[in-house]
Formats: C-alpha cells, sequence, structure tokens
C-alpha cells in the first residue's frame, strides 16, 4: 500500500512543470506524507481549487493507495522553505 | 458517476444545515485522527454542526467524494458550499479565515 515520495513528487511534477515541491515522509512508514507544492497554475484558485489540482496530478491515488497527504500549496515564493526531504 | 439518491440526500443535508461535517464516526466518537481534528476546530469555535457518518453507509462514503470531487474524509460544508478538508480547514483556523468565514455567511458561535 505505501508509496514512494519520489513518486508522489514525479506525478505531481509531470502534472506541474514549474512547481516547487517538498515531501516529507512523516512517520517514515511510506504512508503518511506532508507535501507543499507550489505553482504559478494556483494564481487566482481557491485553496479546495488548487488541492484538487494536485490530487488530480496523484491520479485517484490519494483517498486509495496514498493514505495520508498533508497538503499545503500556494504561488511560488510563499511556502514555507527548508523542509526536509 | 454519482448515485442520484445520494447526491440528493447529500444536497438535502448541506441545504437543511448550516455546518455539516461528513466524517468518520460521530463527533463523540471519531474513527480517525483527521475527523477528530476537524470537530475539535469546530468545537473550540462554538460552532454547532451536523456530524454525518460516512462509515456507516459505504454509498455516502463514495458518493461524497464524487459529489465534492474531493478524495479523503473528513469534508466540511457551511451553507451549502464545500469549505476543504483537514488541511485546509486547519490552516483557515490557524490564519483566523474560519471564523472570518463563518461569520460572513452568518454562521455564529456560540461561546
Amino acid at each position: 500500500m505505501a508509496m514512494e515520495a519520489a513518486e508522489i513528487k514525479r506525478l505531481i511534477q509531470e502534472a506541474l512543470p514549474d512547481a516547487e515541491i517538498a515531501i516529507e515522509d512523516l512517520r517514515g512508514d511510506g504512508d503518511h506524507y506532508a507535501a507543499y507544492v507550489a505553482s504559478g497554475a494556483f494564481e487566482g484558485k481557491s485553496r479546495v481549487q488548487q488541492h484538487q489540482i494536485v490530487y488530480q496530478a496523484l491520479q485517484g491515488r490519494m483517498g486509495g493507495e496514498l493514505h495520508a497527504l498533508a497538503l499545503q500549496t500556494g504561488l511560488p515564493g510563499t511556502l514555507p522553505t527548508g523542509n526536509e526531504e | 458517476m454519482v448515485d442520484s439518491a445520494v447526491s440528493q440526500r447529500i444536497q438535502q443535508d448541506i441545504g437543511d444545515n448550516d455546518v455539516v461535517l461528513f466524517m468518520k464516526g460521530s463527533p463523540v466518537f471519531p474513527q480517525c485522527g483527521f475527523s477528530a481534528t476537524v470537530v475539535q476546530i469546530l468545537t473550540h469555535m462554538g460552532v454547532k454542526f451536523k456530524g454525518i457518518d460516512v462509515l456507516t453507509d459505504p454509498s455516502l462514503r463514495q458518493g461524497v467524494k464524487d459529489f465534492s470531487n474531493w478524495p479523503t474524509i473528513p469534508q466540511l460544508y457551511v451553507k451549502g458550499e464545500f469549505l476543504g478538508g483537514c488541511d485546509i480547514v486547519r490552516e483557515m483556523f490557524e490564519t483566523g479565515e474560519l471564523q472570518t468565514e463563518m461569520e460572513s455567511r452568518g454562521v455564529t458561535a456560540e461561546a
């Protein structure tokens, strides 16, 4: 059931080529992640719409093989930096 | 495709109640940490809400995801509009937006 952080990043990057992405494996179990995604594609979109774009990039894995992904989205340059990979 | 009976039921629930939380478990006994977090926030704010346990009904559990185009539970509706899941609700609560949003939609908190 677990999913690699690199795979999550790849899927998001594919859908949002300009995105700055940081992924944290919260428990080290490959099942509970936090992701920070910043992209110009989020301009003018509500939070719900921004998250929907990311969920769409994950092609149905969210809520399935990917159990928990705490998501924070924003425009480029607005996200916290220095997160561990 | 959303089952139309389920979709109608959701429409009615979010139309009849100002604040509706689709969750796993009940407000008193949440069955999932994310649902529990949103319950805590709403309780802390003193906002009255209707909790709907999706675990009691598989068609609702899938139906509400299709209805909102949102892959996870919990889901918070205010005045018939989808506000977000756990992450968004928590982020909005921390920045104070949630309180503003509720007030602007005429949902009052009881102290």
